[in-house]
């Protein structure tokens, strides 16, 4: 008989608690959420905070980013003679790839850092406990809404990117060249189909979904104090932000197989 | 304040037999075992560590024991599904030594919470006066629109105590309550539970190490020692005693 542990480097092993404790995390969300009673209006509050008061950041975010790439990637496309392909090649990009995750990783610092701080100051200060002790079930009122929050603000937040993103690479093609917005939309949207647009939506609802889970398992297993909380703030970040790219990757290799990539 | 005892000996409020609570190889509680009387204040006294803050945690159901039992008001805890513990709970009041009031929350809110989670149609008429009762009992009438932030040490604590009142415990557990405080107003807050107790007609287990405190409100101690009930008395007969182990507590 021999041990695990003697086979597994402590990383992994470490790596691999961590994964399991998620997944039990996100089972109990799964059983809290469909079990009454349903906290609408905390929901509600809870997608104000993080919907609308994300908004500004994710949009100037979107902004610069539509503009930047504009004017980067026009020396080349004149290069090429292709400068006429500049909306198609900005719409295509910010639609499928860079306004869902840009979006998404922005979220994934400022949202998901706020959870894993907040709750993990709850949890170390006792209102937790407090909470549980007043007949509220704390998975339910502070976890099932807050990752429901997340999981429907950020495919909503992830939209909007892309339509400023789309606005500001107008305005960036107008800084050298000279095109109407009629002609600009038109040209952006001509390869850009529905078979671009509902993977990347889908894949902003899994990058909220993870941001919310992440932030709230962070929090709610802080420990040593305010050491903690800060600890939890960090790694919910970290966890979340890599977690977006494995589900872009996972995402993009799916639709890949179903042939959703023109 | 002076203490008038109302202690009913017929009437076991909380009853806890056996009790053994371990994490990991670290004996916390072995074999605990008390009574709480109607309208009877009783302080658990021990250093820090023995296990005091785990024995409320146990009563209230925020940590399940290894062994042993637990009633309150006639009800075995460990037993109960989660809507009973929770009807329970709503007859025992918990002051975490934190206080652990709600920082988004104005102290209003915090006070309306545990009415609001527990079920209960309150009218609007209800709820302001069952508001103004509890911070009028706690000295503090005006604070209803302040943050907890905007609250200093003792003040935090006499609304902590507040929400422990909005649902009339019958049972009140205080982790100690005058923890942190300067000395004048760990009197105060002494004195303010036994005000409340005589207001409320409420029984309570105080878990303290200061001395003044054990002194104003105690009707009876148990001393906890590793984990174990090592004496009981009321302050009297133990700060007489001539055992080191307890004398340390007292001088």
């Amino acid at each position: 008989m021999f041990k695990i542990e003697l086979i597994l480097p402590r990383v992994l092993k470490s790596f691999l608690d961590e994964t399991g404790a998620i997944a039990i995390f996100t089972g109990r969300f799964f059983r809290e959420l469909f079990r009454p009673r349903f906290e609408f209006n905390e929901m509600l509050r809870q997608c104000y905070f993080i919907g609308v008061k994300s908004l500004p950041l994710v949009l100037a975010t979107a902004f610069i980013m539509g503009m930047v790439l504009t004017i980067q990637s026009r020396p080349t496309l004149v290069s090429f003679g292709a400068e006429s392909r500049l909306p198609q090649m900005v719409a295509v990009s910010l639609i499928r790839e860079i306004a869902p995750v840009i979006t998404a990783l922005i979220c994934a610092g400022k949202i998901g850092s706020g959870i894993g701080a907040e709750l993990g100051s709850m949890k170390v200060t006792e209102q937790i406990d407090a909470m549980e002790v007043s007949g509220t079930n704390p998975y339910k009122y502070l976890v099932v809404t807050r990752v429901v929050a997340t999981t429907l603000m950020i495919p909503l937040l992830a939209l909007m990117s892309d339509a400023v993103g789309v606005w500001a690479s107008y305005l960036g093609a107008n800084i050298k060249g000279d095109m109407s917005w009629s002609l600009y939309i038109t040209r952006a949207f001509e390869y850009v189909f529905f078979a671009d647009i509902y993977p990347a939506v889908f894949k902003t609802f899994l990058f909220g979904f993870a941001i919310g889970i992440v932030g709230c398992y962070k929090g709610m297993n802080s420990q040593k104090g305010t050491e903690g909380v800060g600890q939890s703030a960090n790694s919910a970040v970290v966890v979340a932000s890599l977690m977006v790219f494995i589900i872009d990757l996972l995402v993009v290799q799916i639709t890949d197989v179903f042939g959703m990539i023109n | 304040m002076e203490k008038i005892s109302s202690i009913d000996y017929d009437k076991k409020v909380l009853e806890i037999k056996h009790l053994t609570k371990s994490f990991g190889s670290l004996d916390v509680l072995c074999d605990m075992n008390v009574d709480l009387y109607k309208g009877e204040n009783l302080i658990v006294l021990g250093k820090s560590g023995s296990g005091k803050s785990v024995l409320l945690k146990c009563i209230v159901g925020l940590v399940v024991p290894d062994k042993g039992s637990i009633s309150v008001l006639g009800h075995d805890v460990l037993s109960l599904t989660t809507d009973e513990r929770d009807k329970i709970r709503m007859k025992i009041g918990f002051l975490f030594q934190s206080n652990a009031l709600y920082d988004s929350m104005t102290v209003r809110d915090n006070l309306e919470f545990p009415l609001r989670r527990h079920g209960i149609k309150y009218s609007k008429k209800e709820v302001d006066d069952l508001v103004k009762d509890a911070l009028e009992s706690v000295g503090l009438p005006d604070t209803g629109k302040k943050m907890p932030s905007e609250l200093s040490g003792g003040m935090k604590k006499r609304i902590a105590l507040a929400r422990t009142l909005m649902l009339r415990p019958e049972v009140i557990l205080y982790d100690e309550p005058t923890t942190g405080l300067d000395p004048i107003t760990s009197r105060e807050i002494s004195n303010l539970i036994v005000s409340v107790q005589q207001k409320y007609k409420s029984s309570s287990v105080i878990i303290t190490h200061d001395m003044k405190c054990v002194e104003i409100v105690a009707d009876r101690i148990i001393m906890l020692i590793d984990g174990k009930a090592y004496k009981e008395g009321n302050y009297e007969e133990l700060s007489k005693s001539d055992d080191p182990q307890i004398k340390s507590f007292f001088i």
